[in-house]
């Protein structure tokens, strides 16, 4: 629901005023319901969904896609109303940080358009735009995938991490040890993981949990042996792990070769999007998903071209999620 | 606070520099295209630097984060951004074999391109150079400071010098041409092309031979045992002067037999008189569950390699102890007296034992 006459531009500028609390109810069993802690008991559901007319002209439909999320969440919590949804991941008083990729500019980064119509899905369900943070690696990097840098405290905030720092102690887990980034530490109380649907040349793929690379001061460490355990370590990293509460996988377009820098004639139109609170689960659908496509391409599976991205299954031995397929719910929509 | 002031500060040792603005990620005089590295296809390069030879996407950088692939084109972004400053006695480095009781200008750098666990800069080593506060020193500068301090050498140190090479060598032959000489401090994992071009600018080498063993360099450094006897055996070669260090760290490289393997290797390979500095590990960084090394470890250390012939082998971290004297292999006079990174005494005579005439090995400038 948007007033007459604004724009998901001014959505993000801050003149969406929807009034915090305004018909919210509290979430029910909020808490329980995210992904802090250990595995889901039952399958874990992975949302996919897809609209074949997404674009028009060349560019991403925002409307289409406003419709896309929308159907994608009421799926995945089985839900009638897109707010109910999104009542189940967030409540008012909350500092909610949508977490974008965008290393790759234009092309093989979170699209700004699905990015928007989550901060207007947010306020709908009662987070202020002030308590919305966008937010990446690099300032250079969002900028260079079309977000525009907005530092103000009374409108959604878009920061790149060196605009926030990072905190002066290590955090540690296993093989990694960091400074993470205040945004996650600091300023969010939760976390949207909005990743891409990519290849990565050195680590397999890079869906939901290598996006929280970027919520570290040095990923450059964790790339050795196709980031096995480095990409599961570094999520386990316990400010990670409880704050992030649900991935949406853009999947607008995706890469099977060549990333994770945006490679056109690599990439194909997938037209969707992915949905899961458990990112193990996420991770192991959107490998499955890149693996058709190499295959429907003639190119050699993963494993083969020395990438094979284990650190899933490893994050699956941590308790993070679930990798096995059986116990992987997909639904599509 | 004034440039001036600015300077003054970081040359009283401050080694962060914590009161520097820091200067903005992409300041332009801080980028210059690299060296060693090759082109791919897609925009990609192939960093040949040192022998992890990362492969990196275009906007990626590679393992040591401060080299970045713009467009397929590869940077440095640390040339002259020095996050450390220092004026230190060179047996600080440590090197016990050149020009014992003079002052080094000492530089660094962001980046590293290995991790190790027990890294004591870590601070500066693991960050992003717009992690940490800079300053800018161009080449001349560092060779203009370096002698208004009265400093008889500059060391590319604190860090790894590897990293920020182009800096390095550009500032060596900018040292060598105002008269002050060249240190280098390293882990030692460099390519053999790099490192030959290296060596002709710099004076003398002193590597961190962090233990003998691949599995330790596996699991605690993130890198190679090999290549760094390569780089060892490569400075012998090319005559340019080197000194060991092996930082002994209870549980992980603190064996007899690796004490053993490591004297046996460094007396066939390299010769008896490679100086060799066992020194005390305090735990820090990823390493703060292990004790500090016990002397007697150390002393261990020590009596294994006077064992198996090597002439030079010196103790480190343990102020005071005797084993931090140079003695005159031949005749067993004590030559160089050391309390810490003092010089309590200096008995050379042109480089040579003054009771029995041996040579003794080493850069000792006019002593």
């Amino acid at each position: 629901m948007a007033q007459a006459g604004v724009t998901r531009r001014e959505v993000l500028g801050g003149c969406f005023a929807f009034a915090a609390g305004q018909a919210c109810g509290q979430s029910r069993d909020f808490v329980s319901q995210t992904s802090a802690g250990t595995a889901p008991a039952g399958p874990s559901r992975v949302v996919i969904a897809r609209d074949a007319a997404l674009r028009s002209g060349g560019s991403v439909d925002s409307a289409r896609l406003a419709a896309l999320l929308d159907r994608a969440m009421q799926a995945f919590f089985e839900v009638d109303k897109p707010v109910e949804a999104w009542r189940r991941v967030v409540k008012p008083g909350e500092v909610v940080g949508l977490k974008v990729n965008c290393l790759a500019g234009k092309g093989a980064s979170t699209h700004p358009a699905l990015a928007e119509i989550i901060c207007e899905r947010l306020q709908q369900a009662g987070i202020r735009a002030r308590d919305i943070l966008i937010w990446d690696r690099l300032s250079d990097d969002l900028e260079s995938a079309g977000f525009r840098i907005q530092t103000g405290r009374d409108r959604v905030r878009v920061m790149g991490n060196e605009l926030l720092g990072y905190e002066d102690e290590l955090s540690t887990w296993g093989s990694a040890g960091s400074l993470l980034a205040k945004a996650l530490t600091r300023v969010c109380d939760a976390v949207i993981n909005l990743p891409v649907l990519k290849d990565h040349g050195i680590v397999g793929v890079t869906l939901a949990l290598k996006n929280l690379f970027g919520a570290v001061h040095n990923p450059n460490k964790y790339h050795p042996n196709a980031g096995d355990p480095y990409v599961a370590d570094v999520y386990m990293l316990p400010p990670i792990r409880q704050k992030v509460r649900l991935a949406i996988c853009d999947a607008v377009n995706g890469q099977y070769e060549g990333g994770p820098s945006y490679m056109p004639q690599w990439s194909w139109p997938f037209n969707g999007l992915l949905v899961a609170r458990d990112p193990v689960a996420l991770d192991r659908t959107g490998w499955e998903i890149i693996e058709e496509e190499r295959a429907r391409r003639g190119m050699k599976p993963l494993r083969e071209a020395g990438r094979e991205p284990r650190w899933i299954a490893r994050a699956a031995r941590y308790g993070i999620g679930t990798d096995d397929p059986r116990r992987i719910r997909r639904i599509e929509v | 606070m004034t440039d001036a002031t600015l300077r003054r500060t970081i040359l009283k040792g401050v080694l962060a520099l914590p009161c520097l603005p820091a200067p903005a990620a992409d300041d332009s005089r801080f980028i210059v295209e690299a060296r060693y590295w090759e082109k791919l296809p897609h925009r990609k390069i192939k960093c040949t630097l040192c022998p992890r030879e990362c492969v990196i996407d275009d906007r990626e950088r590679g393992y040591c984060g401060v080299r970045e692939n713009r467009g397929g084109v590869y940077y440095t972004l640390v040339h002259s951004r020095v996050c450390a400053a220092n004026i230190d006695p060179i047996e600080k480095k440590p090197f016990f074999h050149v020009l014992p009781g003079t002052l080094s200008f000492s530089i660094a750098t962001a980046g590293c391109n290995v991790n190790c666990k027990m890294c004591q800069n870590w601070d500066i080593s693991q960050v992003r150079p717009e992690q940490v506060r800079s300053l800018y020193m161009p080449p001349r500068e560092v060779a203009a400071l370096a002698r208004q301090n009265r400093c008889a050498t500059v060391s590319y140190t604190y860090t790894e010098p590897v990293i920020f090479y182009e800096y390095m060598v550009d500032t060596a032959e900018a040292a060598r041409a105002a008269g002050v000489r060249n240190v280098v401090v390293t882990g030692g994992y460099i390519s053999t092309d790099p490192l030959k071009e290296l060596a002709k600018r710099v004076d003398a080498i002193k590597v961190d031979l962090k233990a003998f063993s691949e599995k330790f360099y596996r699991e605690v450094v993130n890198g190679e045992l090999k290549p760094v006897l390569q780089t060892l055996v490569t400075l012998r070669k090319l005559g340019t002067w080197s000194e060991i260090v092996y930082l002994v760290i209870p549980t992980l490289n603190d064996s007899d037999r690796e004490f053993r393997d490591l004297a046996r290797w460094v007396k066939a390979e390299l010769g008896p008189d490679v100086p060799l500095h066992f020194t005390r590990f305090h735990p820090q960084y990823l390493l703060k569950n292990l004790p500090a090394t016990p002397l007697k470890t150390l002393e261990r250390a020590k009596a294994i390699a006077d064992a198996e012939g090597l002439q030079y082998v010196y103790l480190g971290n343990v102020p005071g102890h005797a084993a931090e004297n140079t003695y005159c292999p031949k005749c067993r006079r004590v030559l160089i007296e050391r309390e810490g990174f003092f010089i309590r005494g200096l008995h050379l005579s042109q480089g040579r034992c003054p009771g029995c005439r041996q040579p003794i090995p080493g850069i000792w400038g006019k002593s």
